[in-house]
């Protein structure tokens, strides 16, 4: 085993993750979830997530080192994440991450939630091939991002107007009486249904979206007309086919996904995309990604579904990354920016 | 013994470092709001001034609130982490406790009132009794009212905090602290274990339930 030990720090939503990396190499990786807390409110409450990290924290850390067999003190860097994500969730990472840092006497490393997602892969399958196109889902975020360098040089190309798909899919769950969090029970749902049954929209695909929203996503449009349509049943009296409206609904969410990540691969000549975020626990998504991929010629990286939710072991990649480039760390009066934009890889 | 003792609760980010005799460093940034981005910075700072090193510590002593959770966290955060880093052992200490020494050390006798911004209109408050020795809290956990809806007697006595210079009608006698400083907090903490009393968890004192709403079964469209 070669290369720095990096401990990453991720708490930007309702994970609280962390992880051992040594090179691209994950040595362990610890993730406390508070989803279960936020069941009852059909969606991530800030401040419950926020408790819930602080409480998490010295656990995880804890468990993180009894796993690997390291010690605190035998890490080279500390990464976390400094945004984007939830402000006050951020702050737990944050705080936790400078303490470690000075108390240790090692850099730290303040990185990009999105590009630590794109870098996950690097854990599975080596070093990433560059440019790639990365498609990321998941209930906090839908973007579509061209990579040219992971630790340098990422630049959005699009991302969702609206709702994160896999916010649509907790909506369309409640509508459809299904448990919290939406997607793999809408998953399940939709596996004895006819994906084919109901033409749902696909948004910002009409010929005069494309020109502003080529590469842009929009999914409060599909989950109007998924209302709409259930409640016709309902004024006719007909039964709602569960099924049905469930696998047509995943349907079209995969569908307008996959359509525009191949077509941003076409159009700035790159033949690889990568898949990453919760959402790519969504079957139908990879194989149709692999179809779409293998019918264009593209090569398809979609690190295990583990990799893909919001965890450490993705923050200590990218660390890994930043320090095996040689990058100057960040200050340790980094900001937890709940609004960082994606061409910030790293915090300065 | 070297005490670290750092405070979030109020908006002020305060840190100190104490030796068993006295301070030997000590920085209060004022109308921090940042705290999350500077706290660390402040703590390097303290410490770089007392000539010490992060491995120097022997105990933290952190302001558990009450006060605005998200500038709270990043104190007990960041003191939970100090503490598993360095291993040594972190204690909480009521933030109010804290601004309640400081009046104590400015010579007051008398009981006093020490009231807080809890923000939506409301104050964290607790009621103290200075003693020869120390200064203790006479009304049980901090509570969290309207200073209006407080009781006339409680809100005729002197009063430390941001309480009173946020709702001057309602409180009589306004006195000088208004946030914590690390200083006496870490005199609190130290008087507290000499004395063999015990200090809090390291937890946040909430006093509030997260502000969220159960979602409704009125989302759903499908007939029952
Ligand atoms: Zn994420």
């Amino acid at each position: 085993m070669s290369g720095p030990l990096i401990l990453g720090v991720e708490s930007s939503c309702d994970e609280t993750g962390v992880a051992f990396v040594r090179g691209n190499e994950l040595l362990g990786d610890v993730v406390a979830s508070s989803v279960d807390e936020h069941a009852r409110f059909g969606g991530v409450v800030p401040e419950v997530a926020s408790r819930a990290h602080l409480e998490a924290l010295v656990p995880t850390i804890r468990r993180a080192c009894e796993e690997t067999g390291h010690k605190l003190a035998d890490v080279d860097a500390i990464a976390v994440t400094s945004g984007p994500g939830l402000a006050g969730a951020l702050m737990v990472g944050v705080s936790a991450a400078k303490a470690l840092s000075w108390a240790l006497d090692k850099p730290l490393y303040g990185v990009n939630h999105l590009a630590a997602h794109v870098c996950a892969d690097v854990l599975d399958h080596g070093p990433l091939p560059e440019p790639t196109v990365a498609l990321l889902v998941s209930g906090g975020h839908t973007n579509l991002l061209l990579v040219r360098d992971i630790a340098s040089d990422v630049v959005e190309l699009g991302s969702t107007i609206d709702d994160a798909a896999g916010e649509a899919f907790d909506k369309v769950a409640r509508v459809l009486e299904l448990p919290y969090p939406g997607g793999p029970h809408i998953e399940r749902a939709a596996a004895d249904g006819d994906p084919q049954a109901i033409r749902f929209p696909r948004g910002l695909t009409a010929r005069k979206d494309l020109e502003k929203h080529r590469f842009d996503y929009s999914f409060s449009g599909l989950k109007t007309a998924v209302v709409r349509w259930v409640q016709e049943r309902q004024v006719a009296g007909e039964p709602v086919p569960v099924a049905d409206v469930a696998a047509s609904f995943n349907e079209a969410v995969v569908d307008v996904l996959t359509a525009k990540a191949i077509d941003a691969c076409r159009t700035h000549g790159i033949n690889d995309l990568q898949i990453g975020g919760g959402v790519t626990a969504n079957s139908r998504l990879r194989a149709l990604a692999e179809e779409r991929c293998a019918a264009a010629g593209i090569s398809l990286r979609v690190p295990r579904v583990r990799l893909c939710t919001d965890n450490g072991a993705m923050v200590a990649a990218l660390g890994s990354q930043l320090v095996q480039r040689g990058l100057p760390p960040s200050s340790l009066d980094l900001p937890a920016d709940s609004s960082m934009p994606v061409s910030e890889v790293k915090a300065s | 013994m070297l005490l670290l003792a750092i405070d979030t609760a109020t908006s002020a980010v305060t840190v100190a470092v104490h030796d068993g005799d006295r301070v030997l460093g000590e920085h209060t940034e004022v109308e921090a709001r940042r705290h999350a981005e500077i706290l660390t910075p402040t703590i390097e700072r303290v410490m770089d001034q007392a000539g010490r090193r992060p491995a120097d510590f022997t105990a933290i002593a952190v302001g558990v609130g009450p006060g605005p959770f998200t500038g709270l966290r990043v104190g007990v955060a960041t003191a939970v982490t100090l503490g598993l880093a360095l291993d040594v052992p972190a204690y909480g200490v009521c933030s109010l406790d804290a601004i309640a020494q400081s009046v104590r050390e400015s010579g007051m006798t008398q009981d006093f009132l020490v009231a807080t911004d809890a923000r939506r209109k409301e104050v964290y408050w607790a009621r103290y009794r200075s003693h020869a020795d120390r200064v203790e809290r006479v009304s049980g956990l901090p509570g969290v009212d309207r200073p209006a809806e407080l009781p006339e007697d409680l809100r005729a006595l002197p009063v430390a905090g941001r309480g009173p210079l946020l709702y001057p009608d309602s409180f009589g006698q306004p006195l000088e602290q208004g946030d914590v400083d690390a200083g006496s907090l870490a005199r609190f903490a130290l008087g507290e274990l000499a004395a063999g009393r015990e200090l809090l968890p390291v937890q946040p004192l909430y006093l509030r339930q997260p502000d969220a709403q159960p979602a409704s079964a009125q989302k759903s469209v499908l007939a029952r």
